[in-house]
């Protein structure tokens, strides 16, 4: 187990150790200088003042030293939690404005990838006892897979908001309520969560189910299967057995998908206007926002990483294998 | 020399097998239909079109007619057209994208299993590492970067950065077959690394390695419409993806304007369905105990 967990956490240090690295190359390997980028934004036509704003920028983004220090500053300032100042809402600290957008962000998430993967995979394992649901259940998933996140949310937003008018199209609450502890607030918060849970819950849904029909399928068809039913084990013993171990690739898939599915929840906040990281990714790149941009990337990598380790551990918990140091959950 | 003709008719027979089970395969058939389909309107139908996607033709806001087919947009611009251009990229990124994606996944999964050893720890801790990152977001702040962002552009990054479960698989895959007896035979004949890597262990997952393409494919679709949708696209162009940004943008939901949004992301719902289809009939034509059902 030592050794799973030693090597588990390597990969999550080089991961992010890499992540971190990008974050700092990006800007300063791109063609175009980002403080004449930011010169012709504020379209200074004065000389002097011009050359003042040079000035003040190459400091703000520590440009006057040599690089190997900047990168060195760089990860020194991290490790303070201090990722620079917002342009676009300046002058907050970006780490307190992305702390400000991650409840609703993970309000979306972690509902819509805990539920879609336990239906999903409930879906998929009566889908491969069942010759009807198979037939209507498999198409249907499938479809799902394939539709792009913000089309399906578009049109739940369509149909259930503008069509129908059950739900609000855009924004994680009323503008006419501020944010406070009350009833009011807290059913008019669940009331806009609904249409772009459900979007993300649906596109993930297909694809758990999908995976676990076929597992099961598989499982079904293996020995010790065919062995337990010819000694005349009641069938739902055996699939008992088979959901169980099939269970075990659809751990780790969780953690794999979860890049994919946070890309989803980006786009989906996109649509509905939602104020999570989605939204503050768009009003970053549209003001041309780059410490916010690299700050958002940062927590989302963390995000993702802190999540894979989560689901090693759920991983051991469940496979005795890994526990006893036999095979099972090589990385 | 008598053996080596039987070897040839060997395969090509087992070649016109996979093919006669493919074109009676109702998936593949019905998957391959709708991709060609899309393919064709978006390869052949420019040339039909009199207008660039991007004119101001017509009425504003105009419902589908005979005239505009899918209506026109808040501007007056024919959704027809750019529908159609923006099919034409939506492949070409596609087939861009999932070529390089899978080149990388190719190369590394095979030397990572052939060589073993430190190559392959190092390969092995690259693959887990890009795998872990979360590759929308890591695109996007790249693609915000780029002065000029071009379909090609987006093409590289994208195939940049989706090659890793292919390498893992290959990996396994070139594990197990590194040791059998006609690779150990080859290696004996002195043969090249690299010939015995396409010669020897390429053939036997042929049928793995065409559904990797077709899948890649797929994700390199979504992947450059998801971009395109953020509008981090390719600029002065139309992909499906800029379309429902451009109908988001000016609320063509409050307008009822449905021609503007929902056309793009029905095809490209159609596209990565009907691969992902294919697929799924692929594997029942490649592993014949999936056939009989």
């Amino acid at each position: 187990m030592g050794r799973y967990f030693r090597r588990k956490l390597l990969i999550y240090g080089v991961t992010f150790f890499i992540a971190v690295t990008i974050n700092f190359a990006i800007p300063r390997l791109m063609p175009g200088d980002p403080v004449a980028r930011m010169l012709t934004r504020n379209k200074v036509a004065n000389v002097e003042s011009s050359e003042a704003m040079r000035v003040y920028f190459t400091d703000l983004f520590g440009l006057d030293v040599p690089l190997w220090q900047q990168y060195l500053n760089y990860w020194a300032a991290l490790f303070k939690g201090d990722l620079g100042v917002s342009v676009f809402a300046f002058p907050s600290p970006v780490t307190s404005i992305i702390l400000d957008a991650l409840p609703y962000t993970l309000g979306l998430l972690l509902p819509s990838i805990l539920l879609s993967w336990f239906v999903g995979n409930s879906l998929g394992a009566v889908a491969a006892r069942s010759k009807w649901l198979d037939n209507t259940a498999l198409p249907a998933s499938y479809l799902l897979t394939a539709v792009p996140y913000m089309w399906l949310a578009i049109l739940l937003a369509w149909v259930g908001g503008v069509i129908l008018g059950w739900f609000p199209v855009a924004g994680g609450y009323s503008f006419a309520l501020r944010p406070s502890f009350t009833w009011v607030f807290i059913v008019d918060l669940f009331h806009h969560w609904v249409l772009p849970f459900l979007s993300l819950f649906l596109v993930a849904l297909g694809g758990w189910a999908i995976g676990m029909r076929n597992l099961v399928i598989y499982e079904l068809e293996s020995d010790y299967s065919n062995y337990l039913q010819a000694l005349g084990a009641p069938r739902r013993l055996v699939r008992r057995y088979a959901f169980r171990n099939a269970m075990l690739p659809q751990i780790s898939g969780l953690a794999l998908q979860l890049g994919v599915v946070v890309g989803g929840a980006l786009v989906t906040e996109v649509v509905f206007a939602y104020p999570g990281l989605g939204s503050l990714l768009l009003n970053a790149i549209q003001n041309q926002d780059f410490f916010l941009l690299q700050g958002i990337l940062l927590f989302i990598v963390i995000g993702v990483l802190l999540f894979n380790f989560l689901a090693d551990v759920v991983y051991v918990l469940v496979d005795p294998r890994t526990r006893l140091g036999l095979e099972g959950g090589v990385s | 020399m008598t053996t080596d003709v039987m070897l040839t008719a060997d395969t090509v027979g087992q070649r016109r097998e996979n093919l006669y089970f493919a074109l009676r395969n109702p998936k593949v058939l019905i998957g391959l239909t709708i991709v060609v389909g899309l393919a064709l309107l978006g390869v052949i139908g420019p040339f039909f079109l009199s207008a660039t996607p991007n004119e101001y033709i017509g009425p504003k806001s105009e419902a589908p007619s005979a005239d505009h087919w899918l209506g026109t947009t808040y501007f007056g611009q024919d959704v027809f057209t750019q529908f159609v251009h923006g099919l034409r990229s939506s492949y070409l990124v596609g087939s861009l994208g999932g070529l390089i994606a899978f080149v990388i996944g190719m190369s590394v999964g095979f030397t990572a299993g052939y060589r073993g050893g430190l190559v392959d720890e190092f390969l092995n801790m690259l693959t887990n590492v890009v795998l872990v990152l979360p590759a929308l977001a890591v695109l996007i702040v790249i693609s915000s970067y780029l002065e000029v962002r071009g379909v090609i552009s987006q093409a590289v990054i994208i195939g940049l950065f989706s090659w890793p479960w292919v390498a893992r698989a290959v990996r396994a895959q070139t594990f197990t077959l590194r040791n059998r007896d006609y690779v150990d035979l080859a290696k004996l004949t002195g043969k090249r690394p690299g010939q015995i890597i396409m010669r020897e262990i390429m053939p036997n997952m042929a049928s793995y390695l065409l559904m990797s393409v077709i899948l890649l494919f797929g994700g390199a679709i979504l992947f450059a419409a998801m971009l395109d949708f953020i509008g981090m696209g390719p600029s002065n162009s139309v992909s499906l993806g800029s379309m429902m940004q451009q109908a988001m943008a000016w609320s063509s939901l409050h307008l009822g304007l449905w021609w503007w949004f929902v056309p793009p992301g029905a095809a490209i719902t159609l596209i990565v369905g009907g691969l992902y289809i294919t697929n799924v009939g692929l594997d029942e034509v490649f592993n014949p105990k999936l056939r009989e059902k």
